[in-house]
């Protein structure tokens, strides 16, 4: 019933509802009141225009258009709640045949809809009404019957989904019959969606009827619905165009009705009211208030690529979210600089904002992003592409999803050579086949004119990675490049990246969760949580001379060789932050051991240390008095302890 | 599959695995299954009318001997199973009988309507696709994820509505307005090529608009996936994006569930050529059905019968073009 209620909230759930309950008592209250007014003939009248006596004017015979139509109401309610009846009862006996014949006859029946539903309704129709004859009897039957298969089919896909569940199962292996399992456990959970579908093929039998009448095969004279008014009208359409435009618009408005009321219930019972949507508020002041931070010490002629204090911003329900709040390094050239942290620390986000892609519902600001000196910030210009398609090149998370299924790898690759280098198709696909080959893809020309679905998913990778060398790329941005890969082959493409690198002096800026690939890879990590950068040190230095306890934490849950597997993996407690709800003061200080009332009430800026690493943190290189993880360890403790 | 073949995939033997000839064998078998139950319907048909039907064609007044020669001469005091095998023979031969009514062979009167029908079917559908593809496409790219909440609302109620309205009621209103009111169109036949405006729009408005919605909802699920991020990080231009990468992926789902409307258009062209007269095939079965004409009704079924299979093939076959995999799912 609330449910109901919530077809009303919606403008369009209302009026459909309203207009809905106005035909239905029309076709009650009509015939009642005007059946005289509708049936007097005038002779000194015929075909008169609207008048102030005729509102819609008068047919061949001097009768009242409009009030022909408003009584002809109920003839064509009627009509097509019959055929309605016909169609959902003929469409459920064919719908549960599967069910109650078992698996051979039913399949039989399923491949007869099937065959059935691919003729469109109106040509059943008209063949059944050759069968039953003209008139409003054959009519019935006949756009009953043609509407019968896709009830059939509905009510097949119901039936299907109901009878796997457990229960229904039980009760057959209970030895209960089919039938009667279909009544008490079947057709009461498949109601729902066939009362509404009911409701829209009403409107659908009312048009269709409306369509049989106006063919003059459905309803015939003395009766009259509104598909006959309009056969009668549409032969006077220019003496008075009335009489075939009032039973068109009451057509019209009666066949929306039904059917709209039917879709409206349909969502609010599958998907729950889509309401009235709020307003975005605009950025509020309060998320400026991250002080900008100094990133000091690179010598500007090596600098790929530039960074300082980078936000991004979106629209969320309740105020903006900023998942990136105030982000500054630089990557200078040759270098593998990795950025670690939990899922929700802003750092797949960076890579994006740093690359121009993320989607413009959200906001990128930065005090400077330049890539090669050129300020990415400004107007997408030509030029700006053209650095951005052939410098930077990217690789995303999940090699699967990241290429076009519908076109060949070959013409995917050489599409930005085309773009941006200018070369023919046959020169760029030539050079996406050298490129395939960079990257140890084996026969590259045959692989080069297969679809993505051929490839596995590392040479698919391997692929994307191929894909950003078809320019001469000076940074390579890798979101999470290996997470979605079989472990054996996830060395495979890490080799490859510090291979191109090595060769080519391309600069990596590599995304990662995993801080042992991170420390693998790279020259430098840059830590995040909560869309800042907590940490900025050596990868050399992850394991001895990390000083921020998040950092800490992470190292510390990496298992490795000495990991006692009979131990939980260790975990950093508690959860990641939600951008939509920073905490003031350190982000981190609710997870942390070392958080005092400092850390509660201030953040800490990243400061930047004499060897050049930079952290955050009030209490960073404090030494954390936690429980020691390795049993062994614990137990000499005990130990000395106990003598 | 044996254990070998799945650990090391054999190499496949035969034309019959490859993968375009399996689909096209399977979608061949399927087709003419259809065909059969077609043909079959058609032949029930006749004789599935209450009474005599020579009887109800000829009138009360026709004498009894020509109605029993007119019975034997279609075959109809034959066993039912020889009837059938007949009715087969004729029709692969192209022989679809004589009209009742007309006297004249039903394959000249279907090859002398069916241009017009065919005509106004392709226009119909070209317009459709002109107006669907460029609205959809444009209405996704407007409303993606996170924009034109209210761009969406107007779009779907405007289509839904549009959608509904059935195509003889659409004729009937701009019948009214270009040709009563404005005097701009001629209202009947096919003689001129402004004849032709009317009912080619009567016929492709409700498609389109139902066309646009869905690929309005595929454009907007498309423009969320990881390859279109992926294309635009090659920096090409937005075009090119929309139209190379996302618009073909949006059109395989478009077209599967558009088949089915498509053939509604033809099925459309019934009622649209009843409004404007049109000399094609609609008017014909019409009238013949109310002239109670069963041999031209049955094979003018069988016609459009046909054309509705021949659709669903192309699209499938469509869909396998533009996405090998669904040839794989679904062939």
């Amino acid at each position: 019933m609330r449910r109901l209620m919530g077809v009303l909230r919606t403008p369009l759930g209302l009026t459909a509802t309203v207009l809905s309950l106005g035909v239905l008592v029309l076709a009650v209250v009509a015939p009642i009141l005007w059946t005289d007014d509708a049936e007097a003939v005038d002779t000194s009248n015929i075909l008169a225009p609207p008048s102030s006596e005729h509102w819609a004017g008068t047919d061949n015979l001097g009768r009242d258009i409009l009030y022909r139509t408003l009584v002809a109401t109920r003839l064509s309610v009627e009509l097509a709640l019959a055929a309605t009846l016909i169609a959902v009862t003929v469409g459920l006996l064919l719908g549960t045949a599967a069910f109650v014949l078992g698996r051979r006859p039913g399949r039989l029946v399923g491949a007869g809809i099937n065959i059935a539903v691919a003729f469109p309704g109106i040509l059943l129709a008209l063949f059944f009404a050759v069968i039953f004859g003209v008139g409003a009897t054959g009519a019935v039957l006949a756009i009953g019957l043609a509407g019968a298969p896709a009830f059939g089919r509905l009510t097949q896909t119901l039936v299907a989904s109901v009878a796997a569940r457990d229960y229904v199962a039980a009760a057959s292996v209970a030895g209960v019959g089919r039938l009667r399992s279909l009544f008490r456990h079947v057709l009461p959970n498949i109601s729902e969606p066939l009362v509404v579908n009911a409701t829209i093929s009403a409107g659908g039998a009312l048009l269709a009827f409306a369509g049989l009448s106006f063919l003059g095969l459905g309803v015939q004279q003395p009766q009259y619905d509104w598909g006959r008014l309009l056969f009668d009208g549409i032969s006077s359409l220019y003496v008075n165009p009335w009489a075939a435009l009032a039973p068109g618009i009451a057509v019209i408005i009666a066949g929306l009705a039904f059917n709209l009321f039917g879709e409206s219930v349909a969502k609010a019972f599958g998907v729950g009211v889509v309401g009235g949507i709020p307003e975005l508020p605009s950025v509020a002041a309060h998320l400026d208030d991250v002080a900008p931070v100094e990133d000091a010490g690179h010598a500007p002629e090596d600098v790929v690529l530039d960074v300082r204090d980078l936000r991004v911003t979106f629209p969320g329900p309740n105020g903006p979210i900023r998942p990136v709040r105030g982000v500054s390094f630089a990557v200078r050239r040759g270098e593998a600089i990795g950025v670690v942290g939990e899922s929700g620390s802003g750092k797949s986000l960076t890579a994006l904002a740093i690359s121009r892609l993320v989607d413009d519902s959200g906001r990128v600001e930065a005090d400077r992003l330049e890539l090669l000196g050129s300020d990415l910030r400004a107007a997408d210009t030509k030029a700006q592409r053209q650095l951005l398609g052939t410098s930077l090149a990217m690789v995303f998370q999940d090699p699967m999803t990241s290429f076009n299924p519908t076109q060949r790898m070959g013409g995917q690759l050489a599409e930005s050579a085309r773009h941006h280098q200018g070369l023919s198709r046959k020169d760029a696909l030539a050079r996406a086949v050298d490129r395939l080959r960079a990257v140890r893809i084996s026969d590259p020309e045959t692989r080069a004119h297969q679809y993505p679905h051929e490839f596995s998913g590392g040479m698919r990778q391997r692929a994307m990675i191929g894909m950003g060398l078809m320019g001469s790329p000076a940074l390579i941005v890798a979101d999470e490049p290996t997470t979605a890969l079989d472990v054996t082959v996830q060395q495979q493409v890490l080799d490859l990246l510090a291979d191109i690198r090595a060769a080519d002096d391309v600069a990596l800026l590599l995304i990662s969760h995993d801080v042992s690939v991170v420390g693998e890879v790279c020259d430098r990590v840059l830590v995040m949580y909560a869309g800042r950068i907590v940490e900025d040190l050596p990868a050399a230095g992850l394991e001895s001379a990390a000083r921020h306890p998040y950092t800490r934490a992470l190292v510390a849950a990496v298992p490795d060789m000495a990991t006692d597997i009979d131990q939980p993996l260790a975990v950093i407690p508690g959860r990641p932050v939600d951008p939509s709800d920073v905490p003031a003061g350190c982000a981190y200080a609710a997870r942390c051991p070392l958080a005092s009332a400092r850390c509660r009430a201030e953040d800490p800026p990243l400061v930047t240390e004499p060897d050049g690493s930079r952290v955050a943190c009030w209490h960073a290189g404090e030494p954390i008095a936690i429980e020691i993880r390795d049993r062994e360890l614990d137990h000499e403790l005990e130990e000395v302890e106990a003598s | 599959m044996s254990l070998a073949s799945s650990v090391a995939p054999a190499p496949r033997v035969g034309v019959l695995s490859h993968p375009w000839v399996r689909f096209g064998v399977r979608r061949l078998g399927r087709l003419l299954v259809s065909l059969w139950v077609l043909v079959t319907a058609s032949f029930l048909m006749i004789h599935l009318i209450p009474g005599d039907a020579v009887r109800a064609a000829l009138g009360p007044t026709a004498p009894p001997e020509l109605v029993a020669s007119t019975r034997a001469d279609m075959g109809l005091d034959d066993p039912l199973l020889v009837q059938y095998l007949h009715y087969l023979q004729n029709l692969l031969h192209g022989d679809l009988g004589t009209s009742l009514i007309s006297r004249l062979p039903v394959s000249d009167i279907i090859a002398q309507r069916l241009p017009a029908t065919l005509e106004l079917a392709v226009l119909g559908f070209l317009l459709a696709v002109a107006i669907a593809v460029p609205v959809g496409v444009t209405m996704g790219v407007l409303t993606r994820r996170g924009h034109g909440r209210r761009t969406e609302l107007a779009f779907t109620t405007t289509s839904v509505v549009v959608g509904i309205i059935p195509d003889f009621l659409v004729a009937v209103g701009l019948v009214y307005v270009f040709g009563v009111s404005l005097g701009w169109l001629p209202v009947a036949g096919n003689d001129t090529a402004s004849a032709y405006v009317m009912p080619v729009v009567a016929l492709a408005i409700g498609p389109a608009a139902i066309l646009a919605r869905i690929l309005r909802v595929e454009m907007v699920a498309v423009l969320g996936a990881d390859f279109v991020r992926t294309a635009r990080a090659k920096r090409i231009p937005n075009r090119s994006v929309y139209l190379r990468h996302a618009l073909p992926n949006a059109l395989t789902a478009t077209l599967t569930l558009g088949g089915l409307i498509l053939s509604a258009l033809v099925a459309g062209t019934v009622l649209v050529e009843n409004v404007f007269a049109w000399p094609g095939l609609g008017s014909t079965i019409v009238s013949s059905i109310l002239n109670k004409d069963y041999q031209v009704v049955q094979a003018i079924v069988i016609v459009y019968g046909v054309g509705v299979l021949v659709i669903n093939t192309l699209v499938d076959v469509a869909l396998a073009l533009l996405d090998p995999r669904s040839m794989i799912k679904e062939g």
